[in-house]
């Protein structure tokens, strides 16, 4: 075991208690009490004095950090945002084969849109896993996320990997000039029963 | 014979026979420490391991994951984490045996010695300096850092791979949902490591190493960084290929490899395939025979534990203490148990309730 180190020469020796602090300065005092007592007390601040010195300083300090983030939570607030615009035309129903998954706006958009017999709706590609954006694969019939490996239905309905719920529908519908609109901000989800809703499909 | 060899690697780097054997393997190791530290054994198995490598690399496609920048410290962790385990089993082997013969640790006749810092130690920790610094600059000239394409929202890279370290958890995204995988989890093993130190107040073994005094906590430990961690990165980075399907170390990571999954919630084994009742349309009704499962799993193993061959240690922890740790150590076993039921049955979840986002 180690041996301990040899005892270290005793540190300078403490001041006494300051009980009789003011006494030093007493027998200079003799002939001017009255000037010399009061000077301890402005040169050296009391306990009192140095604590209230220094809350106002640690209160500085904070409000100045506060200030400071104010600014940082000001940046989560800018002035332009540069959002796509949540609506938009896809173009019209004859574009879209039946049965085919359309890439063309995934890129653009965000979403794929399916045509079936029976009308049109619109899945927004992100993976209801963690958000990244599936690949929908031809041969395989189905989206495949390439990050933890979900897979969806044509339908949108998950049926492997660990995404908890189906992808998303978009509200989508005609425009006066027979175009489809698709309205990302409104979504549908399948697992609440919400695909009954008129605005989840364009019947044709 | 070479293809042979490639096969048989890819049979047995599948997911289930990985974990299988790896778990086997540690089991082996912990069971004949003494045996199998021996530099008589070790040795010859350490070689076994760089010939497997550099036989790899006269694959193409082994040889390029490999040497992919990215996976390059994964390549030295895994080499590194060996070394390790067997030079702190060597030594922690090496006390038992002077302990059983009834002379002190190792460790005590060392520390009766005395060495002055300057120069021997400075030296020494100078020369290390020297090497890290060459390695660093080295490695930095040889290994490019990848650079990719612009972030694009609605394009993910096919693997997307979290940074390497991480990709074990990743893989654990796969069988759990993401707040379990990715906050429960984590949390999980952050205040189990805290809690060790409290759990387990034996002074035995601190200042020296040895594995027979504390084989329970340095079994459990090596479990989980093996097996839970270490693994399932190497799964994650070598293993894991386009759209998150699984590859063997030999097999050319195909985009359209079909692998058939469907997975079942507990919930439809119960209550379609066996009952044949169809699902419930309630949640509490549909989802009770999970949920009363994880009670079960949760509840009843540590209280019979302590009635049985755990006593001992429920008395000398006292209930709070043997409560934690034996919660810890559920969640530590629970985490392969879920795992093994995905692969052999594809089963989900335990208790599915989308209804408020609850998932186990
Ligand atoms: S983000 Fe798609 S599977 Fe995890």
């Amino acid at each position: 075991m180690n041996e301990p180190i040899a005892p270290k020469p005793d540190p300078s020796p403490t001041p006494k208690p300051s009980a009789d602090a003011p006494k030093p300065a007493a027998p200079a005092a003799t002939a001017e009490p009255a000037l010399k007592r009061p000077a301890p007390e402005i040169s050296v601040p009391g306990r009192r004095q140095f604590l209230s010195w220094f809350t106002i300083a640690w209160l500085t300090f904070v409000a100045a950090t506060a200030g400071a983030l104010s600014f940082v939570l000001r940046f989560m607030f800018p002035n332009v945002l540069f959002e796509p615009k949540s609506t938009f035309k896809v173009g019209y129903p004859d574009d879209y084969e039946v049965g085919v998954v359309d890439l063309r706006w995934k890129g653009k958009y965000g979403v794929w849109v399916v045509r079936t017999v029976e009308g049109i709706y619109a899945l927004l590609a992100v993976c209801t896993h963690l958000g990244c954006t599936p690949n929908w694969l031809e041969s395989e019939q189905k989206f495949k996320c390439p990050c933890h490996g979900s897979g969806f239905y044509k339908s949108g309905i998950n049926f492997e990997g660990p995404a908890p719920r189906p992808l998303e529908r978009l509200k989508i519908g005609l425009a006066d000039d027979g175009q489809i609109v698709i309205d990302k901000s409104k979504s549908f989800h399948q697992e609440k029963g919400e695909l009954s809703n008129s605005e989840a499909f364009l019947k044709l | 014979m070479a293809e042979l060899i490639k096969h048989f690697f890819n049979q047995i780097s599948s997911p289930v026979m990985m974990f299988t054997l790896g778990t086997g393997l540690l089991f082996l190791f912990l069971s004949f420490p003494g045996q199998l530290t021996a530099p008589k054994v070790a040795g010859p198995l350490g070689i076994l391991v760089v010939a497997f490598f550099i036989f790899g690399l006269t694959d193409e496609h082994f040889k390029m994951i490999i040497t992919t920048p990215d996976n390059v410290p994964i390549v030295m962790m895994l080499f590194i984490m060996l070394y390790f385990t067997w030079y702190a089993m060597r030594k922690a082997t090496v006390n038992d045996m002077r302990m059983a013969e009834g002379k002190g640790p190792l460790e005590k006749e060392e520390s009766e010695q005395k060495v002055l810092v300057f120069p021997y130690l400075i030296f020494i920790e100078f020369v290390v300096a020297l090497f890290y610094s060459i390695m660093l600059v080295v490695w930095s000239l040889a290994l490019k850092a990848p650079l990719e394409d612009p972030a694009n929202p609605s394009i993910s890279p096919n693997p997307s791979k979290a940074p390497w370290y991480f990709l074990g958890l990743q893989e654990l995204l796969v069988y759990f949902d993401p707040w379990i995988a990715g906050v429960l989890l984590p949390t999980l093993i952050i205040i189990g490591l805290c809690a060790i130190p409290y759990l387990d107040r034996s002074p035995k073994g601190s200042g020296y190493y040895s594995y027979q005094q504390r084989r329970v906590w340095i079994s459990g430990f090596l479990f989980c960084f093996w097996m839970l961690w270490i693994v399932l990165i190497v799964l994650g980075t070598f293993l894991r290929g386009p759209n998150w399907n699984f590859f063997g170390p030999f097999e050319v990571w195909n985009v359209h490899k079909v692998v058939p999954l469907l997975n079942v919630n507990l919930s439809e084994f119960v209550f379609i395939k066996w009952l044949g009742w169809g699902l419930p349309s309630q949640w509490y009704l549909r989802e009770l025979p999970g949920i009363l499962l994880v009670l079960a799993y949760l509840l009843i193993p540590p209280a019979m534990a302590a009635k049985t061959f755990c006593k001992k240690a429920f008395q000398e922890m006292g209930a709070v203490r043997y409560a934690v740790a034996a919660f810890l150590l559920l969640m530590v076993i629970a985490v392969p148990i879920k795992m093994y039921l995905r692969w052999a049955f594809n089963l989900k979840y335990l208790v599915a309730i989308p209804e408020f986002f609850f998932n186990i």
